[in-house]
């Protein structure tokens, strides 16, 4: 039937699509287009060209653009192919210009003209064809052109017109709500339309509907129920059945509607607990499409008002999950878990050691989905391990987008749980240190701000020890390469205030440094600034002390290169830093006061020190100081004033004061408001303690008892001051020493040591011991009682684990695959018919030996073999894979696809029961024949370069 | 808005048929298959039918040489797709017999058309492999 199409296209369409197909490179495709883009501009433009080859250009102009090249040559072609009278180039005129144009192009005018015309049409096909079109082209303003007749059409007695009809309101609803606001009622009207297929439609904008204001629909609660209800009780027509579930993907519709609509609404919901009750026994559970309402039920249940049965139902389904040997099922999982824990925290618990698996597994999407699962359930209790977990994860990958979603779900984590400032800056190293650039720059000043003030105790010897060993940090860090710029601002800073200030690290080892970093990243003028004001306070503060200061030639070198800097602010940080320096003890004391980065600067606003120096002047005889309020004569001045007002004053010179500082602006370079506190007396904005208290609330220093700190050894060792936390770190040594020593390895190589755990993992038993330890410290290892069944668990699981995936499954299917090849594999395609199968019989083409088509006894050379053997139970794992592991049920289903399983299963099956098994699965035999013998008469055949094109999709 | 784009794509990585629901550039399209095409076909068997780029979730099929991609949002129910994916095939399948991948070269437009019939708006509106055929039968017919 398909086929039949086939005979209507030229010779010259099927010779293109035939080398389209054949094409083995992107540069040769494009030659194939660019060459056809020629061949078409000058044909499609001839006059007279009959209906059915225009159609055939316009097909090939879809073809050209879906291979990412321009054809906007000839759009107007297709929009003029919408007038036609002949249904199918019509319908095909309003496909390419749905695919062509969005709804702001200039020819969508040629067309709505067009659309209100077909949409009066007595063929309800040509008025289905026009809906579509309306659904993608109408945009904002050209809706009330079609909304009359869109309306009258809801009530057509053709089901597929009501349908569309539906769905071209939902669109203008879409693009612009208060344009149909009034209609919205018809949608409710539809809900109860005869035909399922309104019905099931009507649930799209329902859904979006309620999402938007769940109050106005809860009277519907009771319909959807009964709708739900006689879904799942097979009332709809078999039409709608899908893999012997009934229309599942209403189901799944309703049930999302549904958690909306009982989201903390206990009576709503009390209402839904029998259907969703009923869904959870009857669905099959050893399907796909049943495990995907299953999945819906769950998430409509973590939705809804908690019922105890309920959530039991689901947390079967999820452990079901979690258990099954799919990667797809797993990864639903983790997100049904997701969900559920934040109604009941402690199922986590019992899936520990799943969630474990999959947070290890190779596999990039079911890891990150794990993280999410995490990120949700974390604690002060487990966030050390989590956000390092996290770190490293975000070390391994490349991903930018992703990179930036982790690094700030990292930063919000450590500022929301963070169980030690120390730990907190450490974790901010390594989040620089890697994303440094995409995290926000708030971060990096919020870390600063937190180094500066310290712990907000009146522990100064503690802030005094969190400085030191910030700084030690920091030079070590240093001498990494490509550090990205925020961080190198931080350690700039840091070094700048506190670089001095323990006696560890002399002037000039400081100095040197910051000026390594300024000449390291030379083209990053904010890090340069930032270093010379770093150079200016150290220099400061040792002259303050009245010690003897020796520029470093690097570092005079450095401000002789800046002092000429087209960078007006560099140049003047070098300036103030000269002049600071030839100031005596006193004076910088007073510019550069020591660690007073937090101290509140008093700004007299009135200038009250200048008065006697004014004084002075005036009886000097200069003109006294007029205020702008009493300076109307100077017309230039008030205009521009003026002007200034009206511009919110963000260009132009400023002749008002400067507003008083503001918490929530920060400065881009804070330490210019020490540097500049008398030079400039201009107020700028200051960190302010209320605001650090609130993001970081101050944690007890329980630094000591977080017993569960898997990387505190490095924290120790990193950090290098054992007498910061004095009375823990000899108690905790042992079990850290354990803890290191099993999970984290060298810690230099995090990511390929989980890899090695993950494929060591079976036979292993101290593996997953580890791997217990970890799951104790992310789910609160608080049940030892739960650790010694858990490992018996692990060990059946495991061990099960290795003898399924290695033996019986892979086996199993190999051999079924391997039987079932030859009945099952040849694209009937080309072996249908008597004579064709001669005819390729004796090509013998490579193709055929390729995929297995051959019978096994002729598959006579071993290298031909091999790949044949090798191919086709790849093509059944496929499938039996993306199946999600459901055996016994879907291999029989899969491997019949449409047909009957007896096939599959015979395994000397031979070319007889071949030909009636297709002639079972395609709707006329005859058609696959002239199908084939049509495609060979065009010279495409299968030993030609791409035989994939001949694969059945089904097979 | 749920389903963002269907694509199917061969293992050569050459796009056979796209279908958008929100607009993007000729450029845009492009740049997006190439990055798309290039994650799924990395991956192995045993893996996640599912990827994450950028905003959009993956879910992908594979069939004999041909990928079928579908990008939705984030809240749409992935296994679903998965199922959604079949059905299509196994529509195509009933239609022209044993679908494979010159068929549908062969028949763009009627594979658009079916699509046109099972998705609207970026949703799943028919399911029924009756429904979704009987128009594109009428047509043949007619013609």
């Amino acid at each position: 039937m398909g086929s039949q199409g086939g005979f209507y296209q030229s010779k010259e369409f099927l010779d293109l699509v035939k080398s389209i197909g054949e094409a083995r490179s992107k540069a040769e495709e494009d030659r194939i287009v660019l060459n056809e883009i020629e061949t078409l501009k000058r044909r499609i433009s001839e006059p007279d060209i009959p209906k059915r080859k225009m159609k055939e250009y316009i097909i090939r102009l879809v073809y050209i653009e879906m291979l990412g090249h321009d054809a906007s040559f000839g759009y107007i072609h297709a929009v003029k192919m919408t007038h036609d009278d002949s249904l199918l180039v019509k319908r095909t005129g309003y496909l390419a210009v749905t695919l062509f144009l969005n709804e702001d192009h200039d020819l969508i005018i040629l067309i709505v003209n067009t659309i209100q015309k077909d949409l009066k049409s007595d063929n309800y096909l040509v008025v289905c064809a026009a809906l579509n079109a309306v659904c993608k082209l109408i945009n904002e303003e050209t809706i009330p052109a079609v909304l009359p007749q869109a309306m009258e059409l809801l009530a057509h007695p053709k089901e597929a017109v009501r349908k569309k009809a539906i769905m071209a309101l939902h669109r203008f609803y879409q693009k612009s709500p208060s344009s149909v606001s009034h209609l919205v009622s018809n949608f409710r009207k539809r809900l109860c339309d005869n035909d399922p297929g309104v019905m099931g439609a009507t649930l799209c904008p329902l859904f979006e509907l309620i999402a938007r204001d769940v109050n106005s629909y809860k009277d519907l609660v009771i319909s959807f129920v009964s709708i739900l209800k006689q879904v799942a009780e097979r009332r709809l027509s078999k039409a709608y059945d899908y893999h012997q579930m009934p229309a599942p993907f209403i189901q799944i519709k309703l049930l999302k509607i549904l958690a909306l609509l009982g989201s903390g609404d206990k009576q709503a919901s009390e209402n839904m607990y029998t259907v969703v009750g009923d869904i959870f026994r009857k669905c099959d559970s050893s399907s796909n499409i049943g495990n995907a309402v299953l999945y819906e039920c769950i998430c409509c249940v973590s939705s809804i008002y908690p019922n105890p049965k309920l959530l039991e139902s689901a947390a079967d389904v999820i452990s079901r999950f979690l258990k099954s040997d799919s990667h797809n099922l797993k990864y639903m999982g983790i997100d049904a878990l997701g969900r559920l824990i934040k109604i009941s925290p402690e199922i986590a618990e019992q899936h520990q050691l799943a969630v474990i698996d999959c947070l290890e597994d190779p596999d990039d999407t079911l890891k990150r989905k794990t993280f999410e699962l995490l990120y949700k359930m974390t604690k002060s209790t487990n966030v050390e391990v989590i956000v390092d977990r996290m770190i490293d994860y975000m070390i391994s990958i490349n991903d930018n987008h992703y990179k930036t979603e982790i690094a700030s779900r990292c930063v919000e984590l450590a500022e929301q749980f963070a169980p030690s400032n120390q730990w907190f800056i450490q974790t901010m190293n390594r989040v620089f240190e890697h994303a440094g650039d995409l995290v926000n720059i708030k971060v990096a000043h919020n870390l600063m701000r937190l180094i500066a003030e310290g712990f907000g105790e009146d522990d100064d010897n503690a802030d005094t020890k969190l400085r030191s060993s910030a700084v030690e940090s920091y030079l070590r860090i240093l001498g990494e390469p490509k550090l990205p710029s925020v961080f190198l601002q931080v350690i700039c800073w840091v070094l700048g205030e506190y670089g001095t200030a323990d006696g560890m690290f002399s002037a000039s080892d400081i100095t040197g440094k910051l000026c390594d970093v300024a000449e390291a990243y030379s083209n990053d003028e904010t890090v340069k600034a930032y270093a010379t004001t770093a150079l200016m306070k150290i220099y400061a503060f040792e002259i303050a002390a009245r010690r003897k200061v020796d520029m470093l030639p690097e570092c005079q070198s450095l401000m002789e290169e800046l002092l000429a800097s087209h960078s007006t602010d560099l140049q003047q940080r070098a300036y103030e830093l000269q002049a600071v320096i030839g100031l005596d003890a006193h004076a910088v004391a007073c510019i550069m006061p020591s660690d007073a980065s937090c101290e509140d600067i008093e700004v007299d606003r009135d200038l009250s020190f200048l008065n006697d120096y004014i004084q002075e002047a005036i009886e000097k005889g200069a003109q006294p100081y007029i205020p702008e309020s009493e300076r109307s004569g100077m017309l230039n001045i008030s205009n521009f004033r003026n002007q200034d007002h009206h511009e919110a004053s963000s260009h132009g010179l400023r002749f008002e004061a400067y507003e008083l500082p503001k918490p929530a602006v920060q400065s881009r370079i804070p330490q210019t408001l020490i540097a500049s506190t008398e030079i400039v007396p201009v107020p700028e904005p200051m960190y302010p303690r209320e605001s650090y208290q609130t993001t970081m609330p101050s944690i007890p220093s329980d630094a000591g008892s977080a017993e569960l700190k898997l990387r505190l050894e490095g924290v120790q060792k990193k950090w290098g001051r054992s007498t910061y936390t004095p009375a823990t770190s000899t108690s905790n040594s042992t079990s850290q020493k354990t803890v290191n020593g099993t999970s984290q390895g060298d810690g230099a190589s995090t990511v390929s040591s989980m890899r090695e755990t993950y494929d060591s993992r079976k036979p292993q038993v101290e593996v997953s011991h580890e791997k217990q330890k970890l799951a104790a410290s992310l789910f609160g290892g608080s049940s030892k009682t739960e650790k010694s069944p858990a490992t018996g668990h692990k060990a059946a699981k495991a061990s099960s684990h290795v003898v399924e995936k290695s033996h019986v499954p892979k086996s199993s299917l190999e051999v079924a695959s391997e039987k079932a090849t030859p009945a099952q594999q040849p694209p009937d395609l080309l072996d249908l018919g008597e004579p064709t199968a001669t005819s390729t019989a004796l090509q013998l083409d490579p193709f055929k030996q390729l995929e297995g088509l051959l019978d096994a006894t002729e598959v006579a050379s071993a290298v031909n073999g091999a790949p044949a053997a090798s191919r086709s139970p790849d093509i059944m794992a496929l499938y039996a894979d993306t199946a999600a592991g459901i055996h016994n049920k879907n291999d029989a289903d899969l491997l019949s696809g449409l047909s009957n399983p007896s096939v599959t299963n015979m395994p000397g099956t031979t070319a007889m029961p071949q030909v009636t098994q297709s002639s079972s699965k395609g709707p006329n035999p005859k058609d696959s024949l002239e199908k084939d013998a049509l495609v060979r008469q065009m010279g495409v055949n299968p030993s030609s370069q791409n035989p994939n094109l001949f694969k059945d999709l089904l097979g | 808005m749920g389903i963002r784009f269907i694509l199917m794509v061969n293992k050569q990585g050459q796009t056979r048929l796209a279908q958008y629901y929100e607009w993007l550039t000729l450029e845009e399209r492009r740049a997006l298959e190439g990055e798309i095409v290039r994650k799924c076909l990395a991956r192995n068997e045993q893996q996640c039918s599912f990827v994450e780029h950028r905003n959009y979730k993956i879910v992908y099929r594979r069939y004999a040489s041909l990928f079928f991609l579908v990008g939705v949002d984030n809240d749409e129910n992935e296994l679903a797709i998965l199922e959604f994916i079949h059905l299509l095939v196994e529509t195509m399948d009933r239609h022209f017999g044993n679908v494979c991948e010159l068929d549908i070269m062969f028949h763009l437009e009627k594979a658009h058309f079916m699509l046109e019939e099972m998705v609207m708006n970026g949703s799943i509106v028919e399911t029924s492999k009756a429904n979704i055929l009987s128009p594109i039968q009428l047509m043949d017919k007619a013609s």
